[in-house]
C-alpha cells in the first residue's frame, strides 16, 4: 500500500517536474497554475505514503537508505511550499521538482524492505532526531537550490551576455534573500538536530560524542553553515561568494547523509 | 438598406510632423471636443482618442466622404490647408479602420511599441465616449473588441517584454540586480540629458532619492531639485558611494574617474550591498576592472546598446505574430459587422412566419371545440415545426459564408423579394 503511494507519487512529482520544465520555457502563466497544482498533490500523496509506511513499519519510517532520501525529498517539498505561502521566487518550483524528482528516484532505487528496529533506535528521540535533522537539510537544500540560481542569473549578468536565464530568474537580490532566509530556519533546525542527536547518544550508548564518522561530518556541516552565517550577519557576506559556500556546505550535508555510510560505515549506519 | 461605414481619422507621431499635430484645435479633455463632434451632421456613434503621439476619431456614419470633410474641418479649423492636411491625416474605412484600432491597442503603432500605456489611455477615451453616450452599439462592440486583441498580443507574444531603449534597458538591468527599486537611491555623476532621462525613469520605477553630483556645483543644485534631491560635488563621490546604490555617469572627464581600487574598500563599507554602475559617458567614466568586483555591476553605453539591439530583433519577431492576432482579431470582427447586416431580414423574416402561423393556427384551433390541451399542443407543435423547417434553407442562404457566387447584399435582396419583405404595406397587390 505504501510502497504503491510512492510510485505514484513519483509519477506525479514527474509529471509536476514536466510541466514545470514546460513552463520554464514558455513562461505562461496558466502552465505554471496547472503544475503548481500537480506538485501539491504530490506533496499531498508523498504525505500519504509516509503515514502509512509509518504505520506499517510501526515505527517512523527514517531509518533505512530508502525512507531516509524519501523523507528527505518530502521535506523539500513541504520547505518549498511553506515558503511560497510567503514569498514568491520567479521559477523557483522549476529546479525545486527537479531536485525532488532526481532524490525519489534515488530513494526507488535503494532496498525498500522494512527492517525491524536494532534496539539503538528504539526511542522516542527518533521521530524527533531525525526528522529535525533531515527537515534542516531540506531548508539547506532550497538555499543551495537559490545558490545555484544566483550563480546562473549572476553570470549572465556580469557577463552582458543574456541567456535563457536572465529573463527567466528572478532578481539578484530575491535570490540573495531566499538564501537569507532558509539559512535562517535550516541552521537552526541543524543545531537543534546535532544537540538531540547528541542527548539520544548518551542514553543509547553512554556518551555524548563518539567522534562516529556520521557525527563527525555533521560537525563539519555544522562548521560550514555557521561561518556562512557569521559572515552574512556581521560582515553583510552575501551574492557570489555566498552563494558558492552554500553550495559547498550542502554537498557536505549530502556526504553526511549518504557518503558517510557507503565509504566511512561507524555505528550510524544500522541499514545496509 | 446599405450597412453605416466605420471611419477613422487621425494623425500621429509617423505621418505627421508636430507642428501640425499642434494646430488640432482639441483644448484639454474629452468632453467639450466629443459633444461637437456629435453635433456634426451625419455621424452617428463617435469616439476620440488624443494622446501626445496620435489623435484619433471613430465614428460611423452613412455618407463617409460628406462627414470626412466636417470632421476634418472641427479638428483643424483653418489652420492647415485642405490638401497639405491629405497628405498628414490617414483615413481608413470598415475592415481597414478596424485592423487600425486593433494595432494601435495593442501598442504595435506606437512610437515604441510594445509599451503599454497606450491601452491604458484607449480605455480612458472610451470612458468618455461611453460616458457621454457617444459610441452605441457598434462602436462599443469594436471597442471591447479592441481591448481584447489587445490583451491576446501581450498575452501571447512577449512584444512588451524587453526593453528597447537605453535608459529602460538600464532600468530593467537595476530590477534584476536590487529586485524592488523604491527603496534605492541613485547617484548622477555629471549631469548630462540622457543621465537626466535614465534617473527620470529610475523614479519612475520607484526610486526614492537622487544625488547628482557635478563639476559645476550650481548646474548639480538645479538638477537635484528636480527630483527633491540633494547636490554634492565631484570631490565626495567616493564618500557617496557608500549611501547610494545605483550609479549613472556622464562627464565630459577625458580620464577615468573611479577606478577599481577606489570601489573595493567602499565594499566593506556598504557590507557588500550591490552596486550598480552605469557609464554613458564618451569617452567612458569608469574603470572596466569594476565590473570584475563582487557585488559590483558596471555596464557602459556600448553594453546597454548591445541589448537594446537584441531586444529589438527579438521585439520584431514578436510584433509579426501579433500582427496575426490583429488580422484574426479583425475577421472576427468583420464577420460579426456582416451578421449585423442579415440580422435584421432574418428577424423580419421570422416574425412573418410566426405571424402567419399564429394565424392559422387560431383560425384552425378556433373552429376544433372538442380537442384536448394535449392535442392542442401538438397541432401548435407541428405547425411551428413546418415554419421552421420551411424558413432554414432561406436562413442558411442568408448566412452562409460559402455561397461566394451571389455577394451578400444581392442575397440579403432576392431573400427580401422573394417573401415579399419590403412590399407588405407601400404596394398592394395588382
Amino acid at each position: 500500500m505504501s510502497y504503491l503511494l510512492f510510485q505514484i507519487s513519483l509519477v506525479v512529482y514527474f509529471a509536476a517536474m514536466s510541466t514545470y520544465v514546460v513552463f520554464f520555457l514558455s513562461q505562461k502563466n496558466n502552465v505554471r497554475q496547472i503544475a503548481r497544482k500537480i506538485f501539491l498533490a504530490g506533496g499531498l500523496l508523498h504525505t500519504l505514503n509516509i503515514i502509512t509506511r509509518y504505520l506499517e513499519a510501526g515505527h517512523t519510517p527514517i531509518t533505512s537508505q530508502h525512507e531516509t532520501v524519501s523523507f528527505f525529498a518530502w521535506a523539500i517539498v513541504w520547505c518549498y511550499l511553506s515558503f511560497r505561502w510567503r514569498y514568491t521566487v520567479k521559477n523557483l518550483g522549476t529546479f525545486v521538482s527537479v531536485m525532488t524528482v532526481i532524490l525519489m528516484f534515488i530513494a526507488a532505487l535503494a532496498s525498500r524492505e522494512i527492517l525491524p528496529l536494532v534496539p539503538a533506535l528504539q526511542s522516542w528521540w527518533l521521530p524527533f532526531h531525525a526528522s529535525v535533522s533531515i527537515v534542516a537539510d531540506g531548508f539547506l537544500a532550497l538555499a543551495c537550490i537559490g545558490g545555484i540560481m544566483y550563480l546562473l542569473q549572476e553570470r549572465e549578468i556580469k557577463r552582458k551576455r543574456f541567456g535563457m536565464f536572465y529573463s527567466r530568474l528572478p532578481s539578484l537580490d530575491a535570490l540573495d534573500k531566499l538564501n537569507h532566509h532558509c539559512l535562517s530556519v535550516g541552521f537552526p533546525l541543524l543545531t537543534l538536530g546535532i544537540i538531540t542527536g547528541s542527548i539520544w547518544a548518551k542514553q543509547a550508548w553512554g556518551a555524548y560524542w563518539h567522534w562516529d564518522p556520521k557525527e563527525t561530518w555533521s560537525l563539519i556541516t555544522w562548521f560550514l553553515y555557521a561561518a556562512l552565517v557569521h559572515q552574512r550577519f556581521t560582515v553583510g557576506w552575501r551574492g557570489r561568494p555566498a552563494a558558492i559556500m552554500t553550495i559547498v556546505a550542502f554537498l557536505a550535508v549530502l556526504f553526511t547523509l549518504w557518503g558517510v555510510n557507503y565509504l566511512l560505515g561507524g555505528i550510524h549506519t544500522y541499514a545496509s | 438598406m446599405p450597412r453605416d461605414s466605420i471611419v477613422l481619422l487621425g494623425v500621429n507621431h509617423k505621418t505627421t510632423p508636430l507642428e501640425i499635430r499642434e494646430k488640432l484645435a482639441l483644448s484639454g479633455g474629452y468632453e467639450e471636443p466629443l459633444r461637437k463632434l456629435g453635433q456634426l451632421d451625419g455621424i452617428k456613434e463617435h469616439y476620440l482618442l488624443s494622446t501626445c503621439n496620435r489623435v484619433e476619431v471613430l465614428y460611423t456614419t452613412e455618407n463617409p466622404a460628406a462627414t470626412k470633410a466636417k470632421v476634418l474641418n472641427f479638428l483643424f479649423g483653418n489652420a492647415v490647408p485642405g490638401r497639405e492636411l491629405d497628405k498628414y491625416v490617414y483615413h481608413y474605412e470598415n475592415e481597414e479602420a478596424v485592423q487600425h484600432l486593433f494595432m494601435v491597442a495593442s501598442s504595435l503603432d506606437s512610437m515604441i511599441v510594445g509599451e503599454a500605456q497606450i491601452l491604458g489611455q484607449l480605455k480612458e477615451a472610451y470612458r468618455f465616449a461611453s460616458e457621454q453616450k457617444t459610441s452605441g452599439s457598434v462602436l462599443n462592440k469594436l471597442l471591447h473588441k479592441s481591448f481584447f486583441a489587445a490583451k491576446r498580443v501581450r498575452t501571447e507574444t512577449q512584444i512588451g517584454a524587453s526593453a528597447v531603449s537605453i535608459s529602460y534597458a538600464a532600468v530593467e538591468l537595476a530590477r534584476k540586480i536590487f529586485g524592488q527599486l523604491d527603496n534605492k537611491s541613485v547617484m548622477l555623476v555629471g549631469a548630462g540629458e540622457m543621465a537626466e532621462l535614465a534617473a527620470e525613469h529610475l523614479v519612475g520605477q520607484g526610486v526614492a532619492n537622487v544625488v547628482v553630483a557635478n563639476r559645476t556645483l550650481e548646474r548639480a543644485v538645479n538638477l537635484a531639485r528636480r527630483f527633491n534631491g540633494q547636490a554634492v560635488s565631484l570631490d565626495e563621490l567616493i564618500e557617496q558611494l557608500e549611501h547610494v546604490d545605483i550609479i549613472i555617469s556622464s562627464t565630459g572627464a577625458t580620464g577615468t574617474i573611479l577606478s577599481k581600487k577606489d570601489v573595493k574598500p567602499v565594499m566593506r563599507e556598504r557590507r557588500n550591498r550591490p552596486l550598480f554602475f552605469i557609464d554613458i559617458a564618451v569617452p567612458r567614466d569608469l574603470d572596466q576592472d569594476i565590473n570584475d568586483l563582487d557585488n559590483v555591476y558596471l555596464y557602459d553605453i556600448d553594453d546597454l546598446s548591445s541589448i537594446v539591439e537584441m531586444n529589438k530583433a527579438e521585439r520584431d519577431k514578436e510584433a509579426v505574430k501579433a500582427e496575426r492576432i490583429v488580422a484574426e482579431e479583425t475577421m472576427k470582427f468583420s464577420h460579426w459587422l456582416d451578421n449585423m447586416e442579415v440580422n435584421p431580414t432574418i428577424v423580419e423574416l421570422r416574425g412573418m412566419a410566426d405571424e402567419i402561423c399564429r394565424f392559422e393556427l387560431e383560425k384552425t384551433l378556433g373552429r376544433m371545440k372538442d380537442i384536448s390541451p394535449k392535442e392542442q399542443k401538438s397541432i401548435e407543435k407541428m405547425a411551428s415545426a413546418i415554419v421552421a423547417k420551411m424558413l432554414h434553407n432561406p436562413l442558411q442562404f442568408l448566412k452562409s459564408d460559402n455561397n461566394r457566387c451571389v455577394d451578400r447584399r444581392e442575397r440579403i435582396n432576392m431573400v427580401r423579394d422573394l417573401f415579399r419583405l419590403d412590399q407588405q404595406d407601400d404596394c398592394p397587390e395588382e
